[in-house]
């Protein structure tokens, strides 16, 4: 069985203190957001070094990626 | 490489000759044909080496290089309804070889196993409603390789807050794989070869927010359980008595990886782009995963984006060193990356956007580079360089 670490409670912090700190942004007010450099998603330049760190590490998800399928494992 | 090169300059071509902007019709009528919203072009090299191969029981070289390239095609058409639907066709091949892989024959040198060829072709499809804030879609993927074989489907669903401020993603992915069981050559005998099931269920969940016109993050988490054979059949463990078995591992895992990520552009030139991962799963693995990248706008068309990125493991309970298990374990494995270890990445990536287009090509958009190199405590290194080239 898999039980939360207390190490993710300043992640929790992190987030909550982020949250409400937020204001109403308008349209016109995205410039920055908009920046291609500014994305929250992977991109695809990314994508080898990816795949290499979830077979040489035993970990994997949460990036907005693929979590399974193929193998790649020599 | 020649092949691609050809596949994106006849696409390209295509393009310049159904060019995307159509003349106004007077009607009233809008066409709304089907067409090319992009095309882009991945290639990366990866290269390693170590000398802790799970196939020669956790010592032994791990030297490896992949070659692989990608294209996809995304296609867009606008219903009348103003709602866009894409469609993204994706073809990979990737080519690899491996040292490693050649010792399942221990007596071998540059045998069928040294090298392989990977295919895997996807089509997705997406559709924005951008009026209601919202998108669904799904996807097919498939992936093959000598001994492994992949068939995936997935759907997604996201809906944007009423200011457009925030956005809740959700997306489910299954995989049913099969693993073709090629022993160690010491340890085959019996029937032939079969082949053993490994099915992935992920189900990941994000919720973005913008919290000023400088600073947005995201909240990412997985809930991903495994089932079937989930060890490689020709990854050997020596054991302390000298005899040899291959892997056994459990054949359920649950991982549940939990993540933030925030970009900021306070202004000027440097934009600063933090990821954060907690990750644990029920082998008894937990990893913390820190990575920040920092964008320099050299000039409004080229940015510089040194990067760095640190990782922490706990080792799977299941994991011992070469000669290290005692003959009545249940479960056992020598590879590296299961046991415990810390890993650097750090790197530098280039992007180029001109205003009319790489070498004056109107749809040649965007080119970009990266390299990064890997240390692993380990002591298994690697160096991996990527481009990316956009046709839009």
């Amino acid at each position: 069985m898999i039980h939360i670490s207390h190490r993710l409670y300043p992640l929790v912090l992190v987030i909550a203190l982020l949250t409400s700190s937020c204001v109403s942004v308008k349209e016109f007010q995205k410039g920055k957001l908009n920046d291609s450099e500014m994305t929250l998603t992977n991109r695809k330049v990314e994508k080898a070094e990816l795949s290499f760190q979830s077979y040489r590490e035993g970990s994997s998800g949460a990036n907005a990626g693929k979590v399974g399928g193929g193998c790649g494992c020599n | 490489m020649k092949r691609n090169f050809i596949t994106v300059f006849a696409l390209l071509a295509w393009m310049k000759a159904y060019p995307q902007n159509q003349p106004a019709d007077s009607s009233g009528y809008e066409k709304r044909k089907l067409k090319i919203e992009e095309v882009n072009w991945v290639s990366g090299y990866y290269t390693q080496d170590g000398n802790n191969s799970a196939v020669t029981g956790g010592v032994g070289t791990e030297e490896l290089t992949d070659f692989s390239n990608t294209v996809d095609l995304k296609l867009i058409k606008y219903g009348k309804d103003g709602v866009k639907n894409n469609l993204t066709i994706e073809v990979g091949l990737d080519n690899y070889t491996s040292a490693s892989s050649d010792m399942i024959d221990l007596s071998a040198n540059s045998s069928a196993s040294s090298a392989d060829n990977r295919f895997y072709p996807s089509l997705s499809y997406l559709r924005e409603n951008d009026v209601k804030g919202q998108a669904v879609g799904g996807g097919l993927s498939f992936s093959s390789e000598y001994d492994y074989f992949s068939a995936g489907a997935n759907i997604h669903f996201a809906k944007k807050s009423k200011n457009r401020n925030g956005e809740f993603t959700a997306k489910f992915q299954s995989f049913f794989d099969q693993v073709t069981m090629i022993k160690p050559i010491e340890l085959r005998g019996g029937p032939g070869r079969r082949r053993e099931p490994r099915n992935t269920y992920a189900l990941s969940l994000s919720y973005s927010q913008i919290i000023n016109p400088e600073l947005q993050v995201v909240v990412l988490g997985d809930v991903i359980t495994q089932k079937g054979y989930l060890g490689l059949p020709f990854h050997r463990v020596y054991f302390n008595n000298t005899s040899v078995r291959m892997e056994n591992l459990p054949d359920t895992r649950l991982k549940i990886p939990l993540a933030v990520m925030a970009s900021y552009f306070p202004g000027g030139r440097v934009i600063i782009k933090a990821y954060y991962r907690y990750y644990m799963d029920d082998w008894k693995i937990s990893s913390h995963t820190f990575n920040l990248e920092i964008p320099i706008k050299v000039t409004p068309t080229f940015s510089l984006s040194p990067f760095g990125r640190m990782y922490v493991q706990q080792a799977t309970e299941h994991f011992a060193g070469y000669g290290e298990y005692t003959i009545d374990e249940t479960y056992y494995t020598s590879n590296y990356d299961l046991s415990a270890f810390n890993s650097n990445f750090v790197g530098l990536g280039l992007k180029y956007i001109p205003l009319r287009g790489i070498f004056g090509i109107k749809h040649f958009n965007a080119v970009e580079f990266r390299y990064g190199h890997y240390t692993k405590s380990t002591d298994m290194i690697s160096d991996v360089i990527s481009m990316h080239l956009k046709f839009k």
